[in-house]
């Protein structure tokens, strides 16, 4: 039995006069994969970035374990804050660290870690992403895929409990999809994380998926497993995953 | 009153206001964070290298070149009143005073402060600062706290560098170009100079280190808060332009102001 960990409430958002979430009401189970599906420019970033707080809702609310997230006491707030961890859609590695600077970043300036503590834990993680001895080199000096290898070492480094996947495989050839879909897969059974996947992946990504949110003219207009989804007669729902328009038909 | 007076009215002055809330709130957050354990030693020395003695060529050609010609303009002005003897006092006075600390801090901004920008910019267009956030890690302590750091040490030392070059220059225009007495110069030079002229230039270049780094910093952090159209690669160039530009004219501004109190 999955607890709601994470729950949009008729969230709404809008930039100047753009209307990006109009009523969004979205369940998060603790220990879950959910996958956001969504035309491009939906608003499906947004409603991740809500979540780790680079954007506030307008209205509605969003509520963490069953208290709204803006009234948490600060240090139950903060406690959430810090058990997250969210991977770019590019990355946003620091093009002037070093990889290992990189993936020690979060543990360096936010804990007093011993230097051979931060170095194993850093080691580590490296070595189970398949990146061990490109310590030294800048993000420019390696491939797409190795750049999301840096970026995801980066986000376990932690040891988050919830991570938010902003279209981690955007940009990879159909090889380097299967493995990141291979890698989050294998690393949520690991470390059993909550993970929040934004995703164009389709149906690949339905693989992956525990729950499935279709975020459709700023509202979830479909929510449900991978079955449900590939059986739904809803035109929207139907239309998106089989590449159509239903409004151009 | 008509409501759309009310509204034209706000839609003027709130911008501006809010603009200038949140510069000043950037720099108090930033200036705060150098009080704030862990400090940032590695850093700040990284800053230093780039900003202090990266510049350190730059300073002392522009240095040496504000002091020659100062020597040449002076002596041929002086000599027509027979007081060339006085070159070595208004050389090292004008260069201690004003140009030292005004002409440093725009060659810094020039080279460092544009850097600083450029550099913030393209941090928050590509979500790094983003990334910070939701790292839990401070973006202004990360980015700017370590800059204003290293440039409050840098600037009044390569201010010194600046004069020191320029007075050599003068002696150099002065002495060994037009034939002027050595003793002479440096006799004024010594005679001319105390210890409130020194002071005081080091305290312009404190300030204007204080400018130069916050509008670069700041201009480079909000890039993403700008005019429809001005996102990306536009954004951070005009960011990069408006801190060049800003910084200049505050520079000078600043100047005006502190020579005002000082005199």
């Amino acid at each position: 039995m999955h607890t709601a960990f994470i729950q949009f409430t008729e969230v709404r958002k809008k930039f100047g006069s753009l209307v990006v979430l109009n009523g969004v009401n979205l369940t998060i189970n603790k220990g879950e994969i959910t996958v956001i599906i969504g035309k491009s420019g939906t608003g499906k970033s947004v409603l991740l970035k809500h979540i780790v707080g680079l954007v506030q809702e307008d209205s509605g609310q969003l509520l963490i374990q069953g208290e709204p997230l803006n009234r948490l006491p600060r240090k139950k707030a903060l406690q959430f804050q810090k058990s997250m961890s969210y991977m770019f859609q590019d990355n946003a590695l620091f093009d002037f660290l070093t990889v290992f600077d990189n993936i020690a970043l979060p543990l360096k300036e936010t804990s007093r870690i011993s230097p051979s503590i931060l170095k194993e834990k850093v080691h580590t993680r490296m070595s189970q992403l398949s990146i061990e001895g490109i310590d030294h080199k800048y993000p420019s000096e390696l491939s797409g895929g190795m750049r999301k290898r840096v970026a995801l070492a980066r986000a376990l480094v932690t040891n988050p409990e919830v991570i938010l996947f902003d279209e981690p495989t955007a940009g990879l050839d159909p090889v380097r999809k299967k493995n990141v879909h291979h890698m989050i897969r294998e690393y949520q059974k690991k470390f059993g994380f909550t993970a929040v996947i934004v995703s164009h992946d389709i149906p690949e990504i339905f693989d992956l998926a525990q729950h499935i949110a279709f975020l459709d003219e700023g509202i979830i207009a479909f929510e449900g497993s991978k079955q449900e989804i590939m059986e739904s007669d809803m035109k929207s729902v139907h239309g998106f995953i089989r590449g159509k328009d239903i409004r151009n038909e | 009153m008509d409501i759309h007076f009310i509204q034209a009215v706000g839609g003027i002055f709130v911008p501006p206001i809010t603009s200038v809330g949140r510069f000043f709130s950037f720099f108090g957050a930033g200036v705060w964070q150098i009080f704030t354990t862990p400090f940032q030693a590695g850093k700040v020395l990284d800053h230093i290298w780039f900003i202090g003695a990266k510049s350190i060529f730059i300073i002392l050609l522009t240095g040496l070149f504000t002091g020659m010609v100062l020597g040449l303009q002076g002596y041929y002005t002086l000599v027509t009143f027979g007081s060339e003897a006085a070159l070595g006092g208004a050389v090292s006075l004008t260069l201690i005073r004003e140009l030292g600390p005004v002409l440093t801090a725009i060659m810094i901004t020039a080279r460092a402060g544009s850097a600083m920008a450029a550099e913030i910019g393209v941090m928050r267009m590509s979500e790094q600062i983003d990334a910070l956030v939701t790292m839990q890690i401070n973006p202004i302590r990360f980015v700017f706290t370590p800059r204003i750091v290293a440039a409050v040490l840098s600037f009044p030392l390569l201010t010194a560098l600046f004069d020191i070059v320029g007075v050599f220059g003068g002696y150099l225009s002065g002495s060994l170009l037009l034939g002027m007495n050595e003793a002479v110069y440096m006799d004024k030079v010594i005679r001319s100079v105390n210890l409130a002229d020194i002071w005081g230039g080091f305290f312009k270049s404190l300030v204007f280190a204080l400018v130069v780094t916050t509008i670069c910093c700041y201009r480079g952090y909000y890039s993403h808060l700008t005019q429809q159209g001005e996102f990306g690669a536009k954004g951070v160039s005009l960011a990069t332009t408006r801190a060049v530009v800003q910084s200049c004219i505050c520079i000078l501004i600043c100047d005006y102001i502190i020579t005002f109190f000082l005199v």
